[in-house]
């Protein structure tokens, strides 16, 4: 199907050229990496003993959350939005502790590939709900979001249940070097294996297309509702690989979501995601968790009130967007 | 065949249709009726003259929640941060209990400081057009983290929900009719008549309808924006006193838990969360609604969790009714 | 007489469609032969765009019969059509705004060789293939968007005003490429409000008005004027003109209402001028898209001028908002009436809306006043208001007359109209002729730009052509007539007899000073990747 012609007797790429236009492109995503390592040379100055096991913790701390906010930005980049990530979070959580509890190792690996089936099916029943009714997506997810928190209180009304010990070994202390946390890799590696080859392909062009300009994807053949379901899917199956890192990291399934879907919305526009649709990418809000993650510690340290980490979260959120808009609309009148 | 029989048919179709369309309080009272019928029938007895009043209570922050998703949604947006706004009135006025000025300073502060983050999400929206979800989602941070401040700052004075709350939140008169209609009515008529005969009220339909139109027609859409999000956040406050008084507790979480269904007993009012479609009237029915349908399931015995598939699957179910028979096709 | 019996490649006939009360297409037909460039002609709304869109299928027709060589077949889908070699390009670009030119291929299956080939062909050398879309000016993006068309060898290519946003040199090399294209089996619906082109490229003609094919037209030398007669249709006297005008006279002798000096906006809107006085009715005539949107804009307050003076009553004025426009006395009644209307709000609430925008006006409103104001209106408009608790179910023209009662309620010192009749019934039509010649008469100053070439001698004192973004020409009502306005809007000299090929120097002259400036990279921002949808976006084409 995808016959699509390789770029035979096109003039060399020229390399300088490209990693220019790959930077033009990724600006926002490089900045956030920048001001990453800023933040990390700071977190340094200000508590010197700030080390391994501070890196072991933020690994840990921001998994689940940088999977809700990939899920999170799948669905935007498509131009919708999903108000429903922490409660599919929580359901396959503790479908999967549950599930695991007291088993063997072998069987929780068919509990992981199950609950990740399960998340792509809750994202696909999204999906459909906001393709056939044509009720806004901010409804119809807020709605399953009731929907799918009840059935996971339904699996357990308390928490509970355990994790496959290899689970939590996979995510839980340092890979190699002690400075690099196995939860950063899995959160990496996961990512790249499920988004890579999506975006690179005519799927991943068609959830851009139509989050870009709709009535230009459907003029140049994008299948609108089908691609929609996809994105919704594909949200579903980043939550569900959330829920199973809650699991992980806390080795117990808790049935009450989170605040992961209210602030997955937030990591994607930090991290460079239009709200409008159509423009980021899945690294940026991943950085943008870490950032935020960051500044939460780093105020504990300066032994400001941590509650003002959360004030600090909304103010940059309010923050970027009023800048994002002053931007724009100075260059609309240029 | 029967030509009369079927043009009588499609009359009936028709008519419901209009009618949902047009008067979606008809229909509501009706579903509204027949829950209470048949929680009647599951538990006889149940209903009487102090069922009423609890439920009626129970209503009515809820029903000023969905207020304030109401007018906001009426311009094409939403209040995410009526939880954190609400659940920090409460807050504050417990902790300032003690204070010089007491009971009603406590109420001043908090409204104040609940208009100041109206005003300031109302330029967010208004001035730097930023999305109403996700500025109110932002404010929502920024109040929620105060408020763990000015816990942790307040905590070593004492706090205490007031007793005037606790009476207008949780009492009734005779068993039967909460005081907390003594607040509720007066907002009720004035949020009618502001929607029905201000000119504020229509320019807030316009916005929402078509906000070019309502720009060539000389509508300046932030000044629109800016003080309904002031009146949105008091309103919320306001819930958010009430709801501290009635369960007679003050956290900064207070309010979380009704969120969500003060957003979908507006949707199942009939207001579109498009925008210029709906009004209060129908969302005090879909409060009530959401109230007697918590109750029946409580008494069928179903669990929390089940109630709340049940609340999410109808939410779907009546947004896609009203999109069915609003849609012009 | 079947269509394999006549060896076409496409053939469409009878095809119906209406939007709401809007009928965009009565029976259209057009059948276009292998090998041929088909031009497709008519006036404004005539109902070309949505044939086109039919065709490639973006929209479903209500009824109607299209066959491919021969074959009965119901596209239900632009990829479909695309897969069955109808492919379409669309006066604003379907590129994806967010994604580079090279993904956009991808995403449409284009292969690169050929696409290459026809960019170089097109004249564009070093496109880099990396650059986003929404960077690129609209005229590259037209350009990309017909290479990426030619090179998947399309049976039928559609060309719907395609050289309209080109500077002139790339204008030759489309026309050139459309002809390099053609033959063997292959052809294309080419749309074009230039004549001059038609008469290069175009083998044959189908002319519609008012959404029926009214003729088939073989092109040669002088068949412009056939065309011309064909898009006017009869020259009936079936509209009684109006009432006498008397206001020339009173021009001279007052200060303009609105005085407009050298007006510019953009790379459309190049240098106007023009006074409009209290009592008159000022037309204003142009093909789409000669700048007349944005001189309305600006008027209106919805756009400011890159350059040029505006005075209201001889003193200076600049609008920020619409409100400013308002207060000074302008007021603007839109052609889109989706763009005018509370749809679904009541009459009376949208003739209501400009009493209530002020914020002292933010109170409690006299109901009592307020009715009488508004049934004042609805009588004087005589607007038929039984479905009037939602204004989307009221018919075209009584929509249009809503939005004008919501300024005549107010009492109106200057009404800038533009094209307030498209698409309405034709005794709506005489009403708000009437109405605007009353309005006049009271002393109102009314700027009409009307796509109606009939309108302009029955409702105009006089009448302002405008052809790439400049005034070429002033007539007075009464020397007005159909013909010589679309002469003059097609920048024709009035008199028939003009030699071709001075007619094409005029054209290509004008063309050049017109657009030779390069649309900038804001115009293809206001394009595809516009936050504001385009008005097509509410077609039930997308959904779903």
């Amino acid at each position: 199907m995808s016959a699509v012609t390789a770029p035979v007797g096109a003039p060399p790429a020229n390399p300088a050229r490209t990693v220019m236009s790959w930077a033009q492109r990724s600006s926002w995503a490089i900045g956030l990496v920048g001001l990453l390592a800023i933040l990390l040379v700071f977190t340094k100055i200000i508590q010197p003993s700030y080390g391994v096991a501070g890196i072991q913790g933020l690994g840990i701390s921001i998994l689940p959350l940088g999977f809700a906010a990939v899920a999170q930005a799948v669905v935007v980049i498509a131009g919708g939005i999903d108000l429903s990530i922490g409660s599919m979070m929580a359901l396959t959580s503790v479908i999967a502790a549950t599930l695991m509890d007291g088993q063997s190792a072998e069987f929780g690996l068919a509990v992981v590939a199950g609950v990740l089936v399960l998340g792509l099916v809750l994202g696909a029943i999204n999906g459909a709900l906001v393709v056939v009714t044509r009720v806004p997506d901010i409804v119809v997810t807020l709605a399953m979001s009731f929907v799918w928190a009840g059935f996971a209180l339904l699996v357990r009304a308390a928490p509970g249940g355990a994790a496959s010990p290899w689970l939590m070994n996979l995510v839980i202390g340092p890979f190699g070097n002690p400075w690099i946390p196995k939860a950063a890799i899995v959160l990496v590696i996961v990512v790249a294996v499920i988004w890579i080859p999506i975006a690179r392909s005519r799927m991943g062009l068609s959830l851009y297309a139509v989050g870009s300009n709709q009535l230009a994807a459907f003029r140049s053949g994008v299948p609108i509702g089908r691609t929609k379901i996809v994105a919704y899917a594909l949200t579903g199956l980043f939550a569900a690989v959330g829920g199973l890192a809650l699991t992980a990291s806390t080795s117990i399934g808790t049935p009450v979501p989170g605040p992961y879907t209210l602030e997955s919305v937030a990591a994607v526009v930090l991290g460079g995601v239009s709200l409008a649709g159509g423009r980021g990418g899945v690294f940026g809000p991943v950085v943008a968790v870490m950032v935020l993650q960051i500044i939460q510690n780093d105020m504990t340290f300066l032994s400001f009130d941590p509650n003002f980490a959360l004030v600090a979260q909304g103010v940059i959120l309010i923050g970027v967007l009023i800048l994002g808009s002053v931007l724009e609309s100075r260059r609309a009148r240029r | 065949m029967n030509a009369s029989a079927r043009a009588n048919e499609w009359l009936t179709a028709v008519t419901w249709r209009r009618l949902l369309r047009d008067r979606p309080i008809v229909p509501l009272m009706g579903l509204l009726a027949i829950l209470v019928l048949v929680i009647e029938l599951a538990d006889p007895g149940i209903v009487s003259p102090e069922w009423t009043g609890v439920i009626v209570r129970a209503s009515v922050p809820l029903a000023i929640l969905a207020g304030c998703q109401t007018l906001t949604m009426l311009t094409g947006g939403i209040d995410l941060s009526v939880a954190a706004i609400g659940s920090m009135a409460g807050f504050v006025t417990a902790t300032l209990v003690h204070s010089p000025g007491g009971v009603a300073e406590g109420i001043i502060v908090a409204l104040a400081a609940a208009a100041l983050a109206g005003l300031l999400t109302g330029i967010g929206v208004g001035v730097f057009r930023v999305h109403p979800l996700i500025m109110t989602l932002g404010m929502s941070f920024v109040v929620l983290g105060l408020s763990n401040v000015w816990q942790l700052q307040m905590v070593q004075t004492g706090a205490g929900v007031p007793d005037s709350l606790r009476w207008i939140g949780s009492s009734t008169l005779a068993q039967v009719v909460p005081y907390n209609l003594l607040v509720f009515i007066p907002l009720t008529l004035l949020i009618l008549l502001g929607l029905r005969r201000t000119g504020y009220g229509r320019l807030l339909y316009a916005i929402g309808d078509n906000p070019v139109a309502a720009r060539l027609s000389g509508t300046r859409a932030w000044q629109v924006l800016i003080v309904l999000y002031v009146i949105s956040a008091v309103m919320a406050a306001i819930a958010g006193l009430l709801i501290s008084g009635l369960t007679n507790t003050a956290s900064v979480s207070l309010v979380d838990t009704s969120l969500l269904p003060a957003v979908a007993a507006a949707v199942i009012g009939g207001t579109s969360i498009l925008g210029g479609r709906g009004g209060f009237g129908g969302t005090i029915v879909g409060a009530l609604i959401l109230t007697v349908l918590t109750a029946l399931l409580t008494v069928l015995g179903l669990p929390e969790p089940t109630r709340q598939v049940v609340f999410g699957s109808i939410i779907v179910v009546v947004a896609a009714a009203y999109t069915r028979v609003t849609s012009e096709s | 007489m079947t269509a394999t019996a006549t060896g076409l490649l496409l053939e469409a006939t009878d095809v119906s469609k209406t939007y709401g009360a809007v009928v965009a297409l009565k029976a259209a037909s057009l059948a276009v032969r292998p090998g041929e460039v088909h031009a497709l002609m008519g006036a404004n709304g005539a109902g070309k765009s949505t044939l086109v869109k039919i065709l490639t299928g973006a929209v479903h027709p209500d009824s109607g019969r299209i066959a491919v060589r021969g074959r009965e077949r119901t596209v239900h889908s632009p990829g479909e059509a695309r897969r069955g070699g109808l492919v379409s390009v669309y006066q604003e670009p379907s590129l994806i705004p967010d994604l580079d030119i090279r993904a956009n291929l991808r995403l449409t299956d284009t292969p690169l060789e050929p696409f290459r080939h026809w960019l170089t062909q097109l004249g564009i050398e070093n496109l880099d293939l990396s650059s986003m879309a929404r960077r690129l000016p609209l005229a590259t993006l037209r350009i990309v968007d017909l290479a990426r068309a030619l090179a998947i060898e399309p049976d039928v290519l559609m060309l719907d005003e395609m050289t309209a946003a080109l500077p002139a040199n790339l204008t030759q090399r489309v026309l050139e490429a459309v002809a390099s294209h053609r033959g063997g089996d292959r052809s294309i619906i080419f749309i074009s409000h230039r004549l001059i082109e038609i008469a290069s490229v175009c083998d044959r003609a189908t002319v519609l008005r008012e959404g029926e094919t009214v003729g088939v037209v073989d092109v040669t030398p002088g068949s412009e004027e056939r065309i011309i007669e064909l898009m006017l249709g009869q020259i009936a006297g079936e509209m009684p003109a109006v009432a006498g005008r008397t206001a020339a006279h009173r021009a001279s002798v007052t200060t303009p209402r609105i005085s407009v000096r050298g007006l510019a906006s953009g790379t459309k809107l190049q240098d106007v001028s023009f006074e409009l006085h209290p009592g008159e009715v000022l037309g204003v005539v142009a093909l789409e898209g000669q700048g007349q949107d944005e001189l309305f804009d600006i008027l209106a307050g919805s756009q400011r001028p890159s350059s040029g003076e505006l005075l209201v009553d001889g003193s200076a004025a600049s609008f920020r908002h619409p409100a400013d426009a308002i207060r000074a006395g302008l007021v603007y009644v839109a052609a889109d009436r989706a763009e005018a209307l509370l749809m679904q709000r009541s009459v009376r609430e949208n003739i209501a809306l400009p009493f209530t925008t002020r914020v002292r006006r933010w109170g409690l409103i006299d109901l009592r006043a307020e009715r009488e104001t508004v049934d004042a209106a609805v009588s004087r408009l005589q607007i038929d208001a039984r479905a009037g608790n939602e204004v989307r179910r009221l018919s075209g023209g009584n929509q249009q007359k809503v939005t004008i009662a919501r300024w005549v309620a107010g009492g109106v010192r200057t009404m800038l109209c533009f094209d307030p009749t498209r698409g309405i019934d034709i005794r709506t039509k005489q009403q708000i002729y009437l109405l605007l010649r009353d309005l006049a008469e009271a002393g109102a100053a009314v700027l009409l730009y009307t796509s109606e070439l009939k309108e302009v001698q029955l409702v105009c004192d006089r009448a302002i052509v405008i052809f790439g973004g400049r005034v070429v020409e002033e007539i007075s009502g009464t020397d007005a007539d159909e013909a010589t306005l679309l002469r003059a809007a097609y920048h024709l000299r009035s008199d028939a007899a003009m030699p071709e090929a001075v007619a094409a120097e005029t054209v290509a002259a004008e063309t050049v000073a017109a657009e030779t400036v390069a649309p900038r990279a804001s115009d293809a921002a206001n394009g595809p990747g516009a936050e504001a949808a385009p008005p097509e976006q509410a077609d039930p084409e997308t959904s779903r």
